[in-house]
């Protein structure tokens, strides 16, 4: 491992750790903003971890292990996550512990715990969320698993740094396949991320609430740190996307030096990324739950069809 | 049904809207239930009162029929010595929860009642006190009392499991508990529970003098105190048959317009919101606010509280103020027909929206459903276009209808009578009358009756007054939300548990009025 991948990789955690909440704050201000409000600021997520990291705790009487458990493993899982996607970097010492199809296991696995640790408690509300939170994860996963065998099919490599590499060296051009596995993983990615038009992350409904609803028993630290593995969860599918399909900008293992470079135009990415993100949820109107497996099977469709674009033109 | 098919002596009320009162005979009391039921009419409201007879105190229990040839008032006065009344929830559904309030406010049973379940009472005190009996005086508290289990119906099922929603909800709501029973997602069944504000109005009347009660009766639902103001003047003024000047009547009807506004407007937006549409919302509360604020300007309070006044309006309006009524409403109706057109062209919201929560016109009919959530069933009747009333039958009111009966159809109602009431108030802003405001209401020395009735917002409101000169003997106030609430149950059957705040909202119920 060389100095450079070593400091490459510490960057990369530090930097999903700390952008994270303010992609977050960055989303719901400008969610405010094309309500014509004014907002709470970008740094209000900051404010909010501050806040929760200082209150008490308070567990359900009949919470186990499992329950006081579940905040720490979904937090390890994104925080993993994050180390392995290039967001800045291809020079990833970690990379090699996990693939792309890995890292859909790791989210499965964020997935579980925080489910199991909702049924934990034993409220209506917990069960409820559970159910759904399964319903969406193993319709998405099969989705987000054919959007990543269309690129690696392309790249010849299931390692997400060496499909970047691979997809940032091709020449500029439209490749229908990605454009594809594209559409398919933002639709995913409103799935996964409890985003409208599948969830509201505002809401304050409990019988409509998803990912809301498991967390409902959480507070003080828990809640802190659940609030901030939602949003590396939120920065690593942006960067994932970000890193397949805009690859640009994205520093090589020959070049450390670009790392200067490649800050910018990260958060110059995730910025549009946020607006656009926050532009389709003030345009939608949430679904009804039945309708999530339809638009999760269009996702399915739209990423296997990008699969056999690449078969059938090569593409 | 026109009351006088039934051989009643019947006294005219001298209200604005056709109101009278009848006595009626234990034997009586049901023949005449089951012939305002054929004739098509609606139980409005069941209350019981303490009268004083020649041997002590009597019990009467009284009930409010509506018919399209208007209200009537009946009371049965009870054999002393126990006995009930006869039992009108198996022509009636909505009497349930009327009689079973009844019974733990006052101690006179229905025979046989089906349901002996309390209702307002959770445990706060012992089922054999009674709060509006004498001498009990409302206020004795019963410290040491712990909260009663209340026996929700079960369901029993494979996979079939209950969610225990509130009555502390994870928005700012008020309190209510909502029990449903569910297999998956689906609803088998709701069932409410309610009567967690209740804090005995009716026991507070009666320690107020008649001029005052106003004030309270403009309290018991923060939404709807045009409404309950006016009900309980208008019953006030029908005492002493005292006349309010016409320009008091035409503002009365401009502010109970402005508080049907400023409802509507609120609950198109929390529509919007509870099908994760923010933008909704965020347009309609400003349009909301403008509306309120020109309201805290020109009348002194936001939301036309103590507005309506014994023997007219608090209030008056100057022509600029007019002038700026009309331009508000012209900004407004163009705005919500912008907006209109958003919701209506936007499929996501269309497909929340449509079929959700449908309540059938049979149903509604069966129910007793009143309102505008009626008037979204297909089942015509609204106050201020049905009678002959100043100044509502000046301007050709038109009611909102729609037969489908689903949250689609009560926000187009919504819509339609936003746009119908814009349109009453630009008339009644630049065509207001001149003269007084207010007339003095004439002492009454003796015992007499009055009852106001008014289309509020949600629907109709009715206020029974009785009177022993400056003293309130009794006086009972019906929010439409008895009516409506038991509804609510039977429009989620069949609906996915996602979707019930949705069709809530579309009713947006009165606790608080309720409850009382």
């Amino acid at each position: 491992m060389s100095i450079s991948g070593f400091f490459s990789q510490l960057l990369a955690i530090v930097m999903a750790l700390v952008l994270a909440p303010l992609l977050m704050g960055w989303v719901n201000q400008w969610r405010a903003w094309l309500q014509n409000k004014s907002g709470p600021g970008v740094l209000q997520p900051y404010r909010m971890l501050h806040k929760l990291f200082h209150k008490e705790s308070v567990l359900a009487e009949d919470a186990s292990s499992l329950f006081r458990m579940a905040p720490y493993m979904v937090f390890g899982c994104m925080v993993l996550a994050c180390a392995i996607i290039p967001t800045l970097s291809t020079d990833l010492p970690l990379s090699p512990a996990a693939d792309a199809i890995a890292l859909v296991g790791l989210f499965a696995v964020a997935r579980v715990f925080i489910s199991l640790a909702a049924m934990d408690i034993g409220t209506a509300f917990g069960s409820m969320g559970a159910r759904r939170e399964m319903l969406i994860g193993f319709l998405a996963e099969p989705a987000l698993l054919s959007v990543f065998f269309t690129t690696s099919l392309i790249s010849h490599s299931t390692a997400l740094t060496s499909m970047v590499e691979y997809l940032a060296h091709k020449e500029f051009a439209i490749y229908p396949s990605l454009a594809f596995a594209g559409l398919a993983f933002s639709m995913v990615s409103f799935a996964e991320n409890a985003r409208v038009p599948v969830d509201n992350p505002a809401t304050h409904l409990e019988l409509t609430m998803i990912h809301e609803a498991l967390i409902l028993e959480y507070s003080g630290r828990h809640l802190a740190l659940i609030e901030w593995a939602a949003a590396l969860k939120l920065f690593a599918y942006s960067c994932i996307g970000l890193a397949l399909f805009f690859p640009w900008g994205i520093a090589e293992a020959e070049a450390p030096l670009a790392l200067i470079l490649a800050i910018p135009a990260l958060v110059f990415k995730l910025a549009i990324g946020g607006f656009l993100l926050a532009l389709i949820e003030t345009l939608s109107a949430k679904m009804r739950i039945f309708r999530v497996p339809e638009f999760l099977a269009t996702a399915f469709l739209l990423a296997v069809i990008g699969m056999l674009v690449h078969f059938l033109l090569g593409a | 049904m026109p009351f006088a098919d039934f051989p009643l002596r019947r006294q005219r009320l001298a209200t604005p809207l056709p109101i009278w009162r009848a006595t009626c005979r234990a034997d009586e009391w049901l023949d005449l239930a089951q012939a305002v039921a054929t004739g098509g009419g609606r139980l409005i409201s069941l209350w019981g009162s303490e009268r004083p007879a020649e041997a002590g105190r009597a019990d009467v229990v009284s009930a409010a029929y509506a018919s399209s040839e208007g209200l009537l008032w009946v009371d049965l006065t009870l054999a002393p010595g126990g006995g009930g009344y006869p039992d009108l929830a198996g022509i009636f559904p909505c009497a349930n929860r009327l009689q079973r309030s009844l019974a733990e406010l006052l101690g006179i049973f229905a025979e046989p009642m089906a349901d002996r379940r309390p209702w307002l009472n959770h445990g706060a005190w012992p089922a054999d006190y009674f709060p509006l009996r004498q001498p009990a005086s409302g206020r004795d508290s019963f410290p040491d009392r712990q909260l009663e289990d209340y026996p929700f119906v079960r369901v029993a099922g494979d996979g079939v499991h209950e969610i225990a929603v509130g009555p502390v909800h994870a928005g700012i709501i008020e309190p209510g508990h909502f029990r449903f029973s569910v297999v998956g997602e689906k609803v088998l069944r709701l069932e409410e529970r309610l009567g967690y504000k209740h804090k005995g109005i009716d026991q507070r009347f009666q320690e107020m003098p008649a001029s005052e009660g106003y004030r309270l009766a403009g309290r018991l639902s923060g939404d709807s105190t045009v409404a309950f103001a006016w009900a309980y003047c208008m019953a006030l003024e029908s005492l002493g048959a005292s006349r309010t000047p016409l320009r008091a009547r035409w503002l009365r009807a401009l502010f109970l317009e402005r508080e049907r506004v400023a409802n509507h407007l609120g609950d198109l937006g929390a529509l919007a919101n509870d099908a994760a549409f923010a933008f909704g919302l965020s347009q309609f509360m400003r349009l909301r606010e403008d509306w309120l604020r020109l309201n805290q300007r020109l009348f002194a309070h936001r939301l036309l509280m103590d507005a309506v006044i014994p023997g007219g309006v608090a209030v008056d309006l100057a022509p600029a103020g007019a002038k700026e009524l009309v331009a508000q409403c012209d900004a407004i109706a163009s705005e919500v027909k912008k907006l209109r057109a958003i919701y209506e062209n936007h499929a996501g919201l269309q497909d929340r929206f449509i079929g959700t929560g449908r309540v059938s016109q049979e149903l509604a009919a069966k129910l007793g459903l009143t309102g505008f959530a009626a008037r979204a069933s297909g089942l015509a009747g609204d106050l201020r276009a049905d009678f002959t009333m100043a100044p509502y039958s000046d301007q050709a009111t038109r009611q909102a209808l729609s037969r489908n009966g689903d949250v689609a159809a009560r926000v187009m109602v919504r819509f339609d009578e936003v746009g119908e009431s814009l349109r009453l108030i630009r008339l009644f802003a630049s065509e207001l009358p001149a003269g007084e405001i207010v007339t003095r209401l004439e002492p009454i020395p003796e015992t007499r009756l009055g009852a106001g009735w008014v289309e509020g917002w949600r629907g109709e409101v009715l206020v029974a007054l009785e009177a022993d000169g400056e003293k309130i003997r009794r006086c009972h106030c019906h929010d439409p939300s008895w009516q409506n609430w038991p509804v609510l149950e039977y429009a989620v059957i069949g609906n996915i548990v996602p979707d019930f705040p949705l069709i809530n909202k579309s009713f947006n119920l009165s606790y608080a009025g309720h409850d009382r």
